[in-house]
């Protein structure tokens, strides 16, 4: 077996401070920088142009500037390309300002062009809520079915951890975030939940098989036997999202960064936290109902062998 | 030989073959979305005239001109749905001008004819044909290309009689509320036949003719939102993903290989297998394959990774804990059956949230992701179980129980 034993559960103070050092981070920098909302969120327009001839980024930039009121942002890339971000613009509009950049400055082929109305940003972002919502009520019922309400307690709760931790660190970066981003935060909650749920599983299993262990030496058991397994799964999808991240074209660099942040936090929060908090829940809500049932029973089961 | 020797081989031939034949047919009919081929997508939205509202036949109608319109434009495979009460998406992979397209499906493309007092004669409702074309008789640079219509047969007798009514006379032809031009009638038309000179580009004659002949748009409609992908940026965007997606998969299959030995190998054939199967029913189901869906994809192959891991995780435990290398097999993937389902169906729940709330490319990952996560559970469940079961049938395997794990046990009983 990995000789690593890690005494997770009697340590949770310190995982605990590390996890609300960073997320105080996060959500100072949320609070006070906010989320660099893409188009998807605000509404507007971006083109992408690769232009025939060299264009000088100012004289793009007062073209484009005289055809909205807030200052567009003009991006230049290699091989002549410009990515231009605007307000929203009508379509007769934009399809004029596309005319005249082709008189005045040079002809181009249009890589990418997006319109987002406002109406579907304001859409989107009450969806995103919605699904996020949802989805951590259905997840919290099913872990109350199949474990029990502890449980589902404590596997969510490391959900928002990381679906904050990951919020957190784009706001800090300030890196743009689009309809891909929510997709990105349901997809780490999906891995996270995965890992906590085989710790949980095991939790469960070795609790019908030594039910005279005090339920913290067993946390604690559950997780390091299951320790090769979070290791090796976390190696293996990093190993795979950071090939995306780094190899992967522009268009999925943000999303595949989120994952990234997201599996490294899923993991964390998996192992040191989601354990950690099932022992204070149970110790907070006082005997579960097993143990007294056992209890009842006569078995020698005393409350001491809980804490 | 021993029954599970046979059994490997033949999985292997099968398995080879399957990959060679599965190559050429993948890459014929995988789906790919606009934004790995280029292409358009657009929100419309019904703007009824005031004091109206839009019905359900309107959107109906709607959905049925904007069918036509993408048909003679020539893109095949477009998706047209409607959305809420009021919206109508339509997406179109592989087109060549995909801002073009956009601005042709947002025309209202009302024609009229009038009389000299502004009266309706004939309207797009009579058409029967419209077609752009070269004009060789032309005279004037603005008759080079024309549009050629052909009206049904009420139409036609509805021209021939305003052609009677106002020989010598003016008749206007309007587009969109526009006037395009105002020929004087010299003579009764009785064919059912008429030109529109607008000056047009022979591009522009074809494609005007294609939205006329669609006819006209119920109520108007406004662009809410577009996304235009040009063909090379898609071609770039699917080269590099799926670059990407090979080197973290061989990656993945080298890691897992050292870590876990004879069973590292299972899982690896175990995971092209699931490729293989998930790429085939992404072809089958006809998917859309887009670039988070293929992130989508990626991951899930981490989740069918994860499946062997678990299993495997717990045949070191057997091992160790001194049983007969059959029996740690069983038990093993008896034990993790449980925390497989349970963990996987919790990410299910994420998956069908995702497709439930998403829209477009979204829903595409949510689809992939969640058919991965079940093809991830067969092929590790039933394709990683008998592989593993068959090796440990074969006695030059079952004797180098080192072959199997790195952890010490009282194995060498097997």
């Amino acid at each position: 077996m990995l000789k690593l034993h890690i005494d997770v559960v009697n340590k949770r103070k310190l995982w605990y401070a590390i996890s609300a050092v960073l997320l105080l981070v996060g959500l100072a920098s949320l609070l006070f920088r906010g989320l660099n909302l893409g188009i998807d969120f605000t509404g507007g327009n971006i083109m992408q142009l690769q232009f025939s001839q060299n264009v000088a980024a100012e004289d793009l930039r007062a073209l484009v500037s005289s055809y909205v009121e807030t200052t567009p942002s003009i991006q230049a890339s290699e091989d002549n390309i410009f990515l231009i971000r605007t307000e929203d613009m009508s379509e007769e509009t934009s399809t004029v300002l596309l005319e005249q950049i082709n008189t005045e400055l040079s002809s181009y082929d249009i890589l990418r062009n997006e319109r987002i109305g406002p109406v579907i940003g304001a859409e989107l972002i009450a969806n995103a809520w919605w699904a996020l919502l949802l989805a951590l009520a259905l997840m919290l019922l099913y872990i109350t079915i199949r474990f029990r309400f502890n449980f589902a307690v404590s596997a969510i709760v490391p959900l928002m951890h990381d679906a904050l931790m990951v919020v957190g660190i784009f706001s800090i970066l300030q890196i743009e975030v689009d309809s891909t981003f929510v997709a990105a935060i349901l997809t780490v909650l999906g891995y996270s939940i995965n890992s906590t749920i085989v710790i949980f599983d095991r939790i469960r299993e070795n609790r019908e098989l030594h039910s005279k262990q005090g339920f913290t030496d067993l946390i604690n058991e559950s997780i390091n036997q299951t320790l090769g397994r979070s290791i090796n799964t976390s190696v293996a999808v990093l190993l795979l999202v950071l090939c995306l991240f780094l190899f992967g074209g522009d268009t999925t660099k943000a999303f595949s960064l989120a994952l990234v942040i997201g599996v490294f936090a899923g993991a964390y929060s998996s192992v040191f936290i989601a354990g950690s908090i099932l022992a204070d829940l149970t110790k907070l809500r006082g005997v579960d109902k097993n143990e007294i049932r056992a209890a009842k029973k006569g078995k020698k089961n005393d409350e001491k062998i809980l804490v | 030989m021993k029954k599970g020797a046979i059994w490997l081989c033949l999985f292997g031939a099968v398995l080879a073959v399957a990959v060679a034949c599965s190559w050429g047919y993948l890459k014929e009919n995988l789906n790919l979305g606009l934004d790995l081929r280029g292409g358009a997508e657009v929100v419309l939205q019904a703007v009824p005239e005031d004091g109206q509202t839009v019905t359900a036949d309107d959107m109906e109608a709607l959905k049925e001109i904007m069918r036509k319109r993408v048909d003679n434009i020539g893109v095949s495979e477009p998706l047209i749905q409607l959305e809420g009460s009021d919206r109508i998406i339509v997406q179109l992979a592989g087109v060549d001008n995909p801002d073009e397209a956009i601005s042709i499906l947002g025309r209202t493309a009302k024609l009229e004819f009038r009389g000299p007092r502004g009266d309706v004669i004939l309207t797009g409702a009579d058409l029967a044909d419209a077609k752009g074309v070269r004009n060789p008789g032309a005279t004037n640079p603005r008759e080079e290309n024309v549009i050629s219509l052909q009206f049904s047969d009420e139409g036609s007798k509805k021209f021939a009689d305003a052609t009677a009514r106002y020989l010598n006379q003016t008749i206007s032809i309007y587009i969109d509320g526009e006037e395009i031009m105002s020929p004087t009638v010299n003579q009764i038309i009785s064919t059912g036949q008429a030109q529109i000179t607008g000056g047009y580009t022979l591009e522009q004659a074809v494609s005007e003719a294609a939205v006329l002949k669609g006819g006209a748009l119920p109520v108007d409609v406004e662009v809410m939102s577009k996304r235009t992908v040009g063909p090379s940026l898609g071609a770039d965007s699917l080269q590099k993903s799926l670059y990407a997606g090979l080197t973290g998969m061989l990656l993945l299959l080298v890691f897992i290989i050292l870590y876990y030995r004879l069973p590292g190998v299972v899982a690896a054939v175990s995971l092209v297998v699931y490729t293989l199967i998930l790429t085939w029913l992404i072809a089958w189901l006809n998917i859309t394959l887009t670039l988070p869906g293929i992130a989508g994809f990626v991951l899930s192959i981490g989740m069918a990774v994860d499946a062997n891991i678990v299993i495997y995780e717990r045949l070191r435990e057997e091992i160790a804990n001194d049983k007969s290398l059959p029996a740690a097999v069983t038990a093993s993937f008896r034990r993790a059956l449980w925390t497989i389902l349970d963990s996987n169906i919790t990410t299910l729940i994420a998956a069908a949230v995702l497709f439930q709330f998403g829209t477009g490319s979204i829903q595409g990952f949510a689809v992939t992701l969640a058919v991965g996560i079940v093809v991830s559970m067969f092929s590790a469940l039933v394709v990683t179980h008998y592989l593993l079961k068959w090796c440990a049938d074969v006695p030059s395997f079952a004797k180098h129980i080192g072959l199997f794990t790195s952890v010490k046990g009282g194995v060498g009983r097997a």
